[in-house]
């Protein structure tokens, strides 16, 4: 019963990763890594499920925190990078290097 | 005889003989501390202090004469240093009230002739302070009671000795000279603490009453050892072969110095030290034939290098290495010759520091000239120091009834009954003594006019001319009042032990005539050639002995040949080991760390996709990990 659930968390996560290694906007690269959160979060509650406990739950509150107080500040840097180069390619924000 | 027992004493000038330290430290003290305040009594504060510590050292003497002779060497307990190992303490007896009372006296009028002497020098404060500061260190030397207190004093004079060499330290030679002088007596150094952690070994004690306790209670005592160690140290300070190359290089310091330490007190201190080892050395014969031998090639070496020399301050330190040479065989051959050592060393102290002086005062006179072809003729216008340095001169030849002929007499009549072959060595020294000692008075006093257009030569004032007074009285009548009637060495025997049977004053001894009749040929042989002669202006080049003589037979050609140019290639093949190995090594390690991370960094692209590919790469890598370890 459960493996369906788990089966849908890992699409979602590998929808995820893939987004975030080929896709160029920061925006869209935010967005694969916010599904990939949620994925594991779908799983933290299958298994909290599974196992008759909070414990789970409990994890993907601090997760879903985490990630509200990340987009916060990720959206902002994101908004304030598109404001001086006028884009918000990952690569072409690359100037932090050897 | 042997040596009376140390008597602890305390109270009365004995008691105070501290003093005699205390008070020119004090002087040098005031003087080094006090900066330019003290610019204006400087010179009168160290005369002062001076005098003070001879009248206390006079003081001691008289208090000493009143006890019976066997009783005359009282210890002085200052302080516990370390509880049953070593006492700071002071041995007032006839062997070191001789020397207090030679280096105060002789120091005195050497502190008052500088006063003349160094009139015109901005820094005679500091010449002042030195020379007190080199007082108080000889004295400690000769006034302790252990060889850890000579040791102090030991260094003391050297620090003296090498800040009075380079006193002009704006003159490159003077620095260098001070530095030669430091240096060549480190290796003396280095023998004579090895000596003194020998002996401390062997007896478990430093004083000398401990050393001579154990060389009576016998055992095995690796006496030679000790003794040759010593010797080293005495070497070094007083200038013996082999460590002989700093002393004519010495006299680059003011000429009060070279009259003072170079002359009359340090140089002798190395006698002091094998007179007072006597117990050690009594019981080995190798040592003492050493120390006969060092003392005799001394003295013949001195004294050829003072015939070739020019510069008149040379010519009297080849003189005296080889007086000290004199002074080293009589004192290698024991008890016999401890007295004459000793006699010698306070009438040279006298004659040498008048004639020293002497040279000061003409070059003072001359526009610090010190080259003897250009002096001549000078008899007229010095007539003091020339009177001076003549009776010095006679008392250095050995003229009869002079100081020197006593002594000296002494000591060529003990080595001859000790040694044939040493005692005409001996004599062919005193021979060659008259020529280098006439051929320098003539050159300076006699003969023709040789001086520098500007040179107006004057007589010195009578601050300096006093003090060369009194010396060369000292230099007259001293040889006759110590020796005649044995006297000074019944003085002398509760110190250091004497003969059973006393020698006896023998005017008309073979020895002695045939040492006045070489004596004569050298003076008239100097005659012939530098007094009726016409003397060159420029050094004429002479045979190669003539070079050999005036280039210190070689002595520093040998030292750099051996010990200046091998150094120096080691100091070469540690540069480049440390040059191309170590370095090298730390070098290529930083270069190689350099390198790779200079290749590594460009992992670092910028590109944020890049970065997270590694990540899952990463993490892919570490779950597959777990699946296989998980399954194993």
């Amino acid at each position: 019963m459960t493996t369906h659930y788990l089966v849908l968390s890992a699409l979602l996560f590998a929808i995820g990763g893939v987004g975030v290694l080929v896709r160029r906007n920061a925006i869209v690269v935010f967005m694969c890594v916010e599904l990939m959160l949620n994925a594991c979060n779908l799983a933290f509650v299958t298994f909290a499920r599974q196992n008759g406990n909070l414990d789970g739950q409990i994890i993907a509150f601090f997760v879903m925190i985490v990630a509200a107080a990340e987009v916060v500040i990720g959206l902002a840097i994101i908004v304030t990078i598109f404001r001086t180069r006028r884009s918000a390619s990952v690569d072409d924000a690359s100037l932090l290097k050897y | 005889m042997e040596p009376a027992e140390i008597i602890q004493h305390s109270g009365g000038v004995i008691g105070a003989s501290w003093l005699m330290i205390a008070l020119p430290l004090l002087g040098a003290a005031v003087l080094l501390l006090g900066g330019r305040k003290t610019d204006k009594f400087g010179h009168l504060l160290g005369v002062a202090m001076a005098v003070a510590s001879f009248v206390v050292a006079a003081l001691a003497f008289i208090q000493l004469l009143g006890f019976a002779p066997g009783e005359r060497r009282r210890g002085v307990e200052l302080y516990d240093l370390i509880p049953g190992i070593a006492k700071v303490g002071l041995l007032v007896d006839p062997l070191s009230i001789s020397f207090c009372l030679l280096i105060t006296f002789v120091g005195s009028l050497i502190h008052i002739y500088s006063i003349g002497y160094m009139a015109h020098d901005p820094a005679r404060r500091r010449f002042f302070a030195y020379l007190n500061l080199f007082v108080a260190a000889m004295l400690v030397l000769v006034l302790a009671d252990n060889y850890l207190g000579l040791y102090v004093g030991w260094e003391g004079v050297g620090l003296a000795s090498y800040l009075l060499i380079g006193f002009w330290q704006h003159k490159p030679t003077a620095a260098t000279a001070a530095k030669k002088a430091f240096i060549v007596n480190r290796v003396g150094d280095f023998g004579l603490s090895i000596g003194i952690f020998t002996i401390f070994a062997t007896f478990h004690s430093l004083s000398y009453q401990g050393v001579a306790e154990g060389m009576a209670k016998g055992g095995s005592i690796p006496a030679t050892a000790i003794g040759l160690l010593l010797l080293l140290g005495a070497c070094g300070k007083s200038a013996q072969l082999p460590l002989q190359s700093w002393l004519l290089d010495a006299m680059e310091g003011p000429t009060p110095v070279s009259a003072l330490i170079h002359a009359a007190t340090m140089v002798t201190a190395g006698v002091y030290l094998v007179v007072r080892s006597g117990p050690i050395f009594q019981a080995t014969d190798t040592a003492q034939l050493v120390v006969t031998i060092v003392g005799v090639a001394t003295l013949l070496a001195g004294a050829i290098i003072g015939t070739a020399k020019d510069d008149i301050k040379k010519a009297l330190a080849g003189s005296t290495m080889s007086q000290i040479g004199y002074m080293m065989l009589a004192a290698g051959i024991g008890p016999a010759g401890y007295a004459f050592a000793i006699a010698h060393l306070i009438t040279h102290g006298f004659f040498k520091a008048d004639m020293f002086l002497g040279a000061g005062s003409v070059m003072h006179g001359m526009n610090d000239e010190v080259n003897m072809r250009k002096y001549g003729g000078l008899r007229k216008v010095m007539p003091i120091t020339f009177v001076t340095f003549f009776i010095g001169y006679l008392a250095i030849i050995g003229f009869p009834l002079l100081s020197g002929y006593f002594t000296k007499d002494g000591i060529i009549e003990t080595a001859m009954e000790h040694n044939a072959i040493l005692g005409w060595l001996a004599v062919l020294g005193a021979g060659i003594t008259g020529f280098y000692m006439s051929r320098l008075v003539f050159m300076t006093f006699f003969g023709k006019k040789r001086w520098e257009a500007d040179a107006h030569p004057h007589e010195s004032p009578a601050v300096m001319t006093w003090p060369l007074i009194i010396l060369s009285i000292g230099a007259i009548v001293l040889g006759a009042f110590l020796i005649l009637g044995n006297r000074f060495m019944l003085f002398l025997s509760p110190a250091v032990g004497r003969p059973e049977e006393l020698p006896s004053f023998h005017p008309f001894s073979t020895t002695g005539l045939a040492t006045l009749a070489l004596v004569a040929v050298g003076v008239v042989f100097a005659w012939y050639r530098y007094g009726s002669a016409e003397v060159p202006g420029v050094a004429p080049r002479g045979s190669f002995l003539t070079a050999f003589a005036r280039r210190d037979l070689y002595g520093d050609a040998l030292n750099e040949a051996l010990l200046m140019r091998p150094g120096q290639w080691l100091t070469r093949l540690a540069v480049y080991f440390d040059n191309r190995g170590v370095d090298g090594l730390v070098n290529s390690l930083a270069a190689l760390i350099g390198g790779s991370s200079g290749r590594l960094r460009r992992i670092q692209t910028g590109y944020v996709r890049s970065y997270a590919l590694s990540i899952f790469v990463g993490a892919a890598v570490l779950v597959g990990a777990w699946f296989v370890v998980g399954n194993l």
